[in-house]
């Protein structure tokens, strides 16, 4: 049985905001059917009562002094943006037309 | 006269402090050779020829106004395309950052700046660090020296194509799963992870935040402790970085050059001994066990039972991670937009965006993280993962209190032809089989050349405890002593 179905890709992809086309939704079902089915591996490790490894380096609370260091300037900040406003990043269309208007 | 670019970078240092030589001068010796030889090793994505002449420039100014160099001024340095790079593009080998210019010096970019190294440029990687042979590279592969048609594995094939094929002597990578120590095996070259927390991530653009670590790669193993002590310690500005010194890993492999591991016990991981390896790779490693017999260490096989888990839980933790960090290439704040035609939405844009931007093996590794991350499915995949994560940290732990380091072949294969694996995605992961396990439990790894199957390189990898680095170090230098270093047929 396949551990994961082509619809079930599309939704991958649109909650990861990928704009996949039809060919490649039949190519990715296939390949993360394989690497999910190889994956699933893990399950075989008895682990219920052992405590789950986020990061290899116990550091909690890693604050700094509270002192102004220098940082980038506006220009700096924005100089990689695809376009930019007023000091301010400027994204595309964010609500309905009928709302903005 | 001696060409300068066969040079080990203690020798290059050397010279340039003796004023035998100037550090333009071998500057300019590395930029000639990349013209001659890039055009069939592509390991760079860019070549700061600028940049590179006016560090060296300062690097002699200094030298001639009296003052004292470090260890690896004029050194010339490849830099893989992941670390930040004020004014000097910097793409993850992906199409998302296509002519981005970062306006900071990643952290270990400064700290090779302060140490007078000049780089030379950026080296070319499977995009955003996913793959094992820089075909996943958004800019086409890097080629092996040693063979061209073969892959120079990755994702830091570039940096270790650079430094195999003479235009560097050394080179930055970032390992998250075995991206430095996998090309190192490859490509005949040295490559250490160094431990987790050990080098900053401040400026190193993000795959999996908590396996990702950057370190040194090198034709020589006193070479890449250099560059390690160069570029290693406690950095403020990485909330993970760990805040204690680091061991001395030059001091390491120059004890270990003297070729004695007498009192040195070190364990062959029984699970990567048994399957999964070429005849060729174990036949080089078993000599290797030999040698390192001969120069005194004491060798015991120790069981890790979990680490045959290591490779299934590492794609479900990096994957997940991957998803998370990823996110942040909206087409907003930097790097590529596509589809803003005034019409439609943040979201579709993003959407175009991504899908435009981001390659095959990145998506796959997006979707496949947001699908081990989601609700049903977090507890049987990304929550099971952390607990063999843990069964994993307490396999090392148990063998380290059995022998001061464990030994294992790099890789399972030599380098393979352009092409053999990109078809069936998970085959090109079982490269990283042998190296995946460090990076889950944090602790240091290098990779040493060690013999050659069929003609091309094999490399021995030394796992050692957290925050000692300098054992690896000790080690891979021992049986460099012994077998030598490693020269690929002239290109």
């Amino acid at each position: 049985m396949a551990a994961i179905s082509r619809e079930e890709v599309a939704h991958l992809a649109r909650l990861s905001r990928l704009a996949v086309t039809e060919e490649e939704l039949d190519t990715f079902a296939g390949q993360l059917d394989t690497i999910l089915q190889a994956v699933a591996q893990v399950g075989e490790v008895t682990a219920a009562d052992i405590p789950p490894t986020s990061h290899s380096v116990p550091l909690t609370n890693v604050l700094r002094e509270d002192v102004v260091v220098p940082g980038l300037t506006p220009a700096e900040a924005l100089s990689g943006a695809p376009d930019a406003e007023e000091q301010r990043f400027r994204v595309p269309r964010i609500l309905d037309e009928d709302v903005a208007s | 006269m001696t060409d300068l670019t066969k040079l080990t970078a203690v020798e290059i240092a050397g010279l340039v402090a003796g004023g035998e030589t100037s550090a333009v001068e071998v500057t300019r010796a590395h930029l000639d050779r990349i013209a001659a030889v890039e055009g069939r090793v592509h390991a760079f994505l860019h070549v700061d020829t600028e940049g590179a002449l006016a560090a060296a420039r300062a690097v002699d100014e200094r030298r001639a106004a009296g003052e004292e160099l470090g260890p690896l001024a004029g050194v010339p340095v490849a830099v893989k395309d992941v670390l930040t790079t004020k004014g000097v593009p910097t793409t993850v080998g992906s199409k998302i950052l296509e002519g981005w210019r970062p306006p900071y010096d990643a952290t270990i970019v400064q700290r090779l700046r302060a140490a007078g190294t000049v780089m030379l440029g950026k080296t070319n990687m499977d995009e955003f660090a996913m793959g094992s042979s820089t075909e996943y590279s958004a800019y086409g592969p890097s080629h092996n020296p040693w063979d061209l048609d073969r892959i120079p594995g990755g994702s830091g094939g570039g940096s270790a194509a650079a430094i195999a094929a003479y235009e560097a002597p050394l080179a930055i990578g970032s390992d998250t799963g075995g991206s430095i120590r996998q090309p190192g095996a490859v490509t005949g070259t040295v490559g250490a992870k160094p431990t987790y927390g050990g080098t900053s991530r401040y400026g190193l653009v993000a795959f999996s935040s908590s396996l990702d670590t950057p370190g040194p790669c090198a034709r020589t193993v006193l070479d890449a402790a250099l560059l390690h002590a160069a570029i290693g310690g406690h950095d403020p500005r990485d909330s993970t970085s760990i805040p204690q010194p680091m061991p001395d890993v030059v001091a390491a492999a120059r004890l270990g050059a003297t070729g004695d591991l007498t009192g040195v016990k070190l364990g062959i991981v029984s699970e990567f001994v048994g399957e999964g390896a070429e005849p060729g790779v174990m036949a080089a490693f078993h000599e290797s066990v030999d040698a390192l017999t001969k120069l005194g260490a004491e060798i015991v096989e120790v069981s890790c039972p979990h680490f045959k888990y290591a490779l299934p839980a590492y794609y479900l933790i990096a994957p997940s991670e991957c998803s998370s960090n990823l996110a942040r290439y909206d087409g907003v704040r930097f790097g590529l937009r596509v589809g803003d035609d005034g019409n439609r939405s943040l979201e579709e844009v993003m959407s175009l965006t991504r899908e435009a931007g981001f390659g095959p093996e990145v998506k796959r590794r997006i979707m496949l993280g947001t699908y081990a991350l989601s609700s049903g499915y977090y507890d049987a995949y990304y929550g099971q993962a952390q607990k063999v994560r843990t069964l994993i940290t307490r396999d090392f732990t148990a063998a380290f209190e059995q022998v001061d380091a464990l030994i294992s072949p790099t890789t399972p294969f030599v380098a393979f032809p352009i092409g053999a694996r990109t078809a069936d995605p998970y085959q090109m992961y079982l490269a990283d089989l042998f190296t995946i396990p460090t990076n889950l439990y944090g602790g240091p790894g290098i990779s040493v050349p060690c013999g050659l199957s069929e003609g091309l390189p094999v490399g021995l990898q030394v796992m050692a405890p957290t925050m000692a680095d300098d054992r690896m170090y000790r080690v891979a230098a021992a049986l460099e002593s012994a077998v030598g270093t490693f020269t690929p047929p002239a290109l």
